[in-house]
Parts: structure tokens; sequence; C-alpha cells
């Protein structure tokens, strides 16, 4: 039927000047930051509360923090090449950057995960304290952001991308929202690295 | 109309009712889910008000298929089914029965009909969050069947307690994780269609009140949420990887020091908890409010009184809603100080709420009111809503709130804002839209049997309880005469459970009318209630994608009885 017909799908809203998914994602990166915001608090309050809580860059291993920090940086910078590149009408480098920018995130996690298994070698679990306690769960949800952004990545690289073709303005908001989404998880990281590895 | 049906012929059973992305079905899968977790949360309060009743005498009927050594030695309700009964009549009735009927259920079938909309803006993520929900309340379902039976730490989890308790507490916190993606995913499609898909001419000041408060209900949900969602997975870590984010160093359990390290504090739960559970109450309230408004604006037959007082009014609430959790915390200890701040926000935030239910009394005054069905349940939730709303001053000030604090005041407080308030109202919103969503009227004479012997019975079970917590009777008891002080005062319970089991008798007569009015009930018109707002302007029941045209909107929500209009209403799509 020709009424039923959802506007402001790939075209801008007159008045608020952004398409439905892209208000979706700023409320969604909203409601995540009262998550993280929440987690964040706790452990302030967790700290203040214990006076034997350890300085992280004592415990931790900063030189691979400050690497993944690095690669963090480098794939939110793919990830805009990659939205650029279909600005331009270039699939071909939307592919190359999209693909770099999942690498980049799976590094991220190999990374961790070597970090990890290290903290585990050394009897460091998290109900050896509360130190290491906010240490895995903090990292750990944020790590589990990075997993769900490198899966949306992988489906608009994949399957996903056949809607270029059909409709390029919906692909590139589609892009446009996981690269908000993917900035975010970054900079949840930028907070996270200085928080609970440097202080 | 059904050459406008193509899109949904195209459509199997289950795409069509099963597995529909359709806002409308989505509403009423909602709205069916509801009123089931409502009715069977209630029935395990029925269970429990025997005990309360009758203390240590067997339950008559139910006792032999509940027979459960462990559980009902005898048929008695052991303090460990009472505590579990206790917290899941709690969960079951905020999380999975008010909030999703008066959210889920109103919102989705009205808000896209009100602002003029085809359907949500996303509505795949709208069926993913009514399914995120099913697979929520079915979890917490499945707990009643672990060895150790469901949460008994009560609706509000509390640790050192809710950490040590059984398995049934970790699945608790599973489910409320599925039930708070539900709402995020709920709450970013209600904004989203609020905030572009509304017809044109429909500007903000022209949206009927009902959108305003799913409105600010959304935004309650997407920002209130997230907290608890980070407490719950602290509280997870606790239960499953042996963390003690919640767990103080020291701690001693049946005389054995317990084995964690330690250094946590409970107290924390408490704040991320009411930093949800406290915007909660007015995501209970809001889309309750907006219903009983629309009500009241349709049966009064004259515009709403202050429309954008209210509309002022309901913002700030939402505002400050986020800022009075730690009234609930009294007794915590946290210090004169986060005391006055926060009896300081609860004694403001007052004003919103009388400010919005003086607009509707006001709203009443000099209208000739037609009194049906939905008017009755509004003109009810008024009062109601009004001795619940004025029964929790004496709890937002932390000098009375010692004495109150855990008694049953505070039991009656709460519950004549929820149950004879709230849900009055959503009994209010069905009888209103059933004919808007099905074709048919409901019959008048069961619904008027149900409201009144509701109305009575209702105030028969709260209204002792303001006695009750007077007298010193702390709540979560099992036995309610186990103290001296007590023992004069139970002859209230019975009255207040005879009271309880004749409301739920009451109930019968709704799910009666509300099936057999599907069949025999009066054929409904388009507009039966002679309304304004855009949802009158559909077919009856409105196919997929809603409007035949696209409409146009000419003016605000309420004009009812204008003068030198042809007749008493004109409705916003009228040119």
């Amino acid at each position: 039927m020709s009424t039923a017909v959802i506007h402001y799908i790939d075209e801008p809203h007159p008045v608020t000047g952004v398409t439905n998914s892209k208000l979706g994602i700023w409320l969604f990166i909203a409601s995540e930051i009262m998550l993280f915001g929440a987690l964040f608090s706790s452990y302030i309050i967790l700290r203040v509360g214990n006076p034997a809580w350890p300085q992280g860059w004592t415990v931790l291993n900063v030189p691979l923090a400050t690497l993944n920090t690095m690669i963090l940086i480098t794939s939110s910078v793919t990830m805009v090449m990659s939205w650029a590149a279909l600005m331009t009408n270039r699939f071909d480098r939307f592919r190359l950057y999209m693909g770099l920018t999942i690498l980049l995130g799976l590094g991220f996690m190999v990374v961790k995960g070597f970090e990890y298994s290290h903290k585990f070698h050394h009897e460091h679990f998290p109900w050896t304290n509360n130190f290491y306690g906010i240490y895995f769960t903090l990292t750990g949800l944020h790590g589990l952001h990075v997993l769900g952004g490198i899966l949306v990545n992988l489906y608009f690289l994949l399957t996903g991308s056949k809607l270029w073709k059909a409709n390029p303005t919906m692909f590139a908001g589609r892009i446009e929202a996981a690269g908000l989404y993917w900035h975010f998880v970054d900079l949840v990281w930028i907070f996270l690295f200085p928080s609970i590895y440097l202080l | 109309m059904s050459e406008h049906n193509d899109h949904s012929h195209e459509l199997g059973f289950i795409r069509k009712y099963v597995f529909s992305v359709d806002h409308k079905t989505i509403g009423i899968q909602y709205a069916i889910t509801g009123l089931l977790f409502l009715f069977f949360g209630f029935c395990l309060m029925m269970l429990m008000r025997w005990q309360l009743a009758y203390p240590g005498e067997a339950l008559p009927l139910v006792a032999s298929w509940l027979d459960n050594s462990q559980m009902m030695p005898g048929g008695v309700m052991s303090p460990d089914l009472y505590n579990a009964f206790g917290a899941m009549h709690g969960t079951i009735m905020v999380f999975l029965g008010v909030v999703p009927l008066g959210v889920g259920g109103f919102g989705n079938y009205i808000v896209p009909l009100q602002v003029g909309a085809p359907d949500m803006a996303f509505p795949k993520l709208n069926a993913a969050s009514y399914w995120s929900y099913f697979v929520g309340g079915v979890i917490m379902l499945g707990s009643f069947f672990l060895p150790g039976g469901p949460a008994q730490s009560g609706w509000t989890s509390y640790p050192p307690l809710s950490n040590l308790a059984s398995t049934g507490q970790t699945m608790w916190l599973v489910g409320m994780i599925f039930l708070i993606a539900s709402s995020l995913l709920g709450s970013v499609n209600f904004l989203v269609t609020i905030i572009q898909l509304r017809a044109k001419g429909l500007s903000f000041f022209r949206m009927p009140f009902f959108v305003w408060a799913q409105f600010v209900t959304a935004f309650l949900l997407l920002l209130a949420f997230p907290p608890l969602q980070a407490a719950a997975v602290f509280q997870l870590m606790d239960r499953v990887a042996g963390t003690s984010f919640f767990m103080p160093s020291g701690l001693v359990v049946s005389g054995m020091p317990l084995q964690v390290a330690g250094g946590g504090s409970p107290i924390l739960w408490q704040h991320l908890f009411w930093f949800l559970a406290h915007p909660e109450v007015y995501v209970l309230i809001l889309p309750a409010l907006g219903i009983v408004t629309e009500v009241i604006a349709n049966n009064t037959r004259k515009p709403l009184y202050g429309y954008k007082t209210m509309v002022y009014s309901v913002l700030f609430l939402g505002f400050l809603s986020f800022v009075v959790w730690a009234h609930h915390m009294f007794m915590t200890g946290m210090g004169t100080v986060m005391s006055n701040f926060f009896q300081t926000t609860t004694m403001i935030i007052s004003i919103p709420s009388v400010i919005l239910l003086s607009c509707l009394i006001i709203t009443l005054w000099g209208a000739s009111i037609r009194y049906n069905l939905p008017m009755m349940f509004a003109l009810a939730f008024l009062p109601m809503f009004a001795i619940g709303g004025l029964t929790g001053l004496p709890l937002g000030l932390a000098t009375s709130d010692i004495y109150l604090h855990d008694t049953y005041y505070v039991i009656g407080h709460f519950h004549y804002v929820v149950a004879p308030g709230t849900l009055f109202a959503l009994f209010a919103g069905i009888y209103y839209w059933y004919p808007k969503a099905t074709g048919r009227m409901m019959n008048n004479i069961l619904g008027k049997l149900h409201f009144w012997i509701s109305f009575i019975s209702i105030n028969g079970i709260f209204m002792p309880m303001f006695i009750q917590g007077f007298a010193g009777v702390s709540r979560r008891l099992h036995t309610p005469n186990f103290y001296a002080h007590s023992e004069a005062i139970q002859g209230t319970n019975v009255f207040m459970s005879i009271s309880a089991w004749v409301l739920g008798a009451a109930q019968l007569l709704f799910i009666i009318n509300f099936f057999m009015s599907l069949r025999t009930g009066k054929k409904a018109s388009d507009n039966p209630w002679d309304a304004t707002t855009l949802e009158w302007a559909t077919p009856t029941p409105p196919p997929h994608g809603n409007f035949l045209q696209e409409p146009v909107v000419h003016r605000g929500p309420y004009e009812y009885s204008v003068p030198g209009k042809a007749t008493d209403y004109v409705p916003q799509q009228v040119s």
C-alpha cells in the first residue's frame, strides 16, 4: 500500500536534519553512556572505599594497553575512511578500509586475549580481589562491545553490502551509524585506559 | 477496506500473528502477555494472602498440586516459598506486567496511530523488543521449576542476601538482562517515532498528552535502565565469577566466615538499583496518566485544562525523577547531608505531580460528563492516585520515614499508586481502545460489575495497610502475627485477604467480557466515542499501514465543544 511508507529512512528529516537510524544510534549511545557511566561510578565508589587498592600501572601491562589504544584509534580512522570512500562512490576502497577496521578490531581482541591469559597464568582472577574484579568486568564488557562492532562491520562488509547497489544513500547511512557506534566504543576505551591502567 | 489490506494478505499466519513486525500486532502481543503476567503475579499474591490471613494453616484447593515436602510441608506455605512468591510477585507485576502493558501494549498500539505514522520507525527492532521481553519472561517463569525455587530476595534483590541466595537469583538476573535489552530497543523506537514520524502539521504542542507521556517514559527507560544493567552485571559476576562487588569484608554466614575477597559495598547496589527503580515508578505511572488524560478530555467534552502546563510538568517530572532515588535509602546511614538533598528533591517532585492531577480535576469542573466504562475507571484513578501520592510525603521526609520504613504503610502507599491508580487507568485504556483494535464494544453491564466490585475490593486490600503500618507491622513477614504488637490487628489481614480473593473473582468478569465481546460485542464505528485524536481517523480495526491517506493535522488534540461548530468535537485532521 502506498501510504505504508516509513519516512526519513534514507533522507534526513527537514527539521531534525537526521535520518531515523542516525537519531536512533545517538539515542542508543546515550543509553550506553549511562551504562558505562554507572560502571565507572561504581569503580570510583569501590576504589575510594578501599585503601589497599593498587595503582594500575604497578600490576597491569601498560605497554600492551598502549598498543591496544593505538590499534583502536587507528581502527576509528579506517572506519571514517570506509564511510568517506562511500561518499566518493569508491566501493572498492570501502571494502579495503572496512576490512582493515575489522582486522584492527580483531587485533585488539587478540592483544586483550594475551593480556587476560597472562593474568590467569599469574593466578590473577576476577575473584582475587575487587581490583581484578573491576579490571575484568569493565574491560570484558568493553571487549563484548568491540566484538559486537566487529560482527556488525563483518555483516556490512559481506551480505549487508548488497544494499549498496539497491540504495547507496541508505547503505552509507548504515555505515555512518555503525561508525558512530564504533567511535563510541573507541571512546570508552580512551576513558578505560587511563582510569584503570594509569591511575 | 480489504483492498487496502493487500500487504498483510501476502503473509502467512505465523508472519502475521506470531513474528509480526506490525506495531498493532506487537502492541496486542505485549498487552496480552502483560495481562497474563499480571494475572499470574496476582495469583501468587492470592496464595500468599492465605498465609497472611490464616498463618500456619494448610492452603485449601491448591495444597494438593503445589505440595512439595520442601516448599509446602503439609500443605503449609514455607517461609522460603513465601519469600519466593513475594519477590516474584513484585518482579512480575512491575517488569513483566504493568510496564509491558502500559508502554509495550498501549504505547506500541496507540503512539504511531496518534502521531499519524504508518508504523514504528524500526518495525523489526520493535518485534525484537517484544521477543526479548518474551524470553526474559520465560526465564523468570522457568526459575519457578528450579530445585531451590525462584529468586527469594525481594524484587529489589538487595545484596549480600541476594548474592548468597539459591540459583533462582541467577535466573532472575539473566531474565532482567533480557528485559532491559527489550526496554532499550523499545524506548529508542518510541523516541525516534515521536520525533521523526509525526504527521504533517502535528507540531509538538499539538500532540495528544498520551504521546507526551510516552515520550517522557521512553526517555526514562532509555537513561535509567542502563545503571540497573550495570548492577545486574556486577551481581551476576558476584554470583558466577566469585567477585566481591557487593560483598563487604568479614561477612559471617551461619557462624562461618565467608570465603570471598570482600571489600565490596552492598549500598552500591541500592544506589544503582534505585537509580533505575525510582524513574521506573514514573514509567509505571506516566502511560497511565496519559490514558486517563485522553479518556477524561474525551468524556468531559471540553478542552483539557492547562494542556501546556501539563506538558511542562511531565517534562519536569521526568527530569526530577533522576534525582530522588536515595529517598528509598534513608535508613542506610548515608548521612544527613544526603538525606536533606534527597528529601528536598522529593518534596519538589510532588509539585508537578500535583499540577498534573489538579489540571485533570479542574477539567471535570462544569463539564457534562459521560459516565461510560473508560470514564469510570479514569475517574477512579484520580482519588486513588492522589491517595497514593499524598501518603508518599511522610515517606519522603527522612524523620517520619524512620518510623514508617519497611512497614505495611509503604506497601499501602505504592500499591495505591500502582494498583488502584495505574491498573485502573490501564483498564480504562482497554475499555477505551478495545473498539478500535477489535471493531467491537465491550459489554457494558459486565464492565460496570467489574468496575464496582474491583473498586470496592481493591480499597479493602490496601486501605487497612496504612493502619497496619502505623501499628508497626513489618512488611515481608511470613508469619504476620509473629510479634506480639501485630497480634491485635491480625483481623485486618483476614478482611484484606477476602478482599483480594473477591478482587481476583472480579477479574474473571473482565476476562469473560474481553473474549465474549470479540464475538458478540456491539459493532463499533470508526470513531465510537466521538474523539478528536488521529487514531480514530483510521478504519476499524486499522489495516497494515494504518491510514488510508497520509493524515495532515490542522488543530490541537482536544477541540471539544468549540463554539459555532456543527458537532461538539473537531477531529485533528479536519481542516
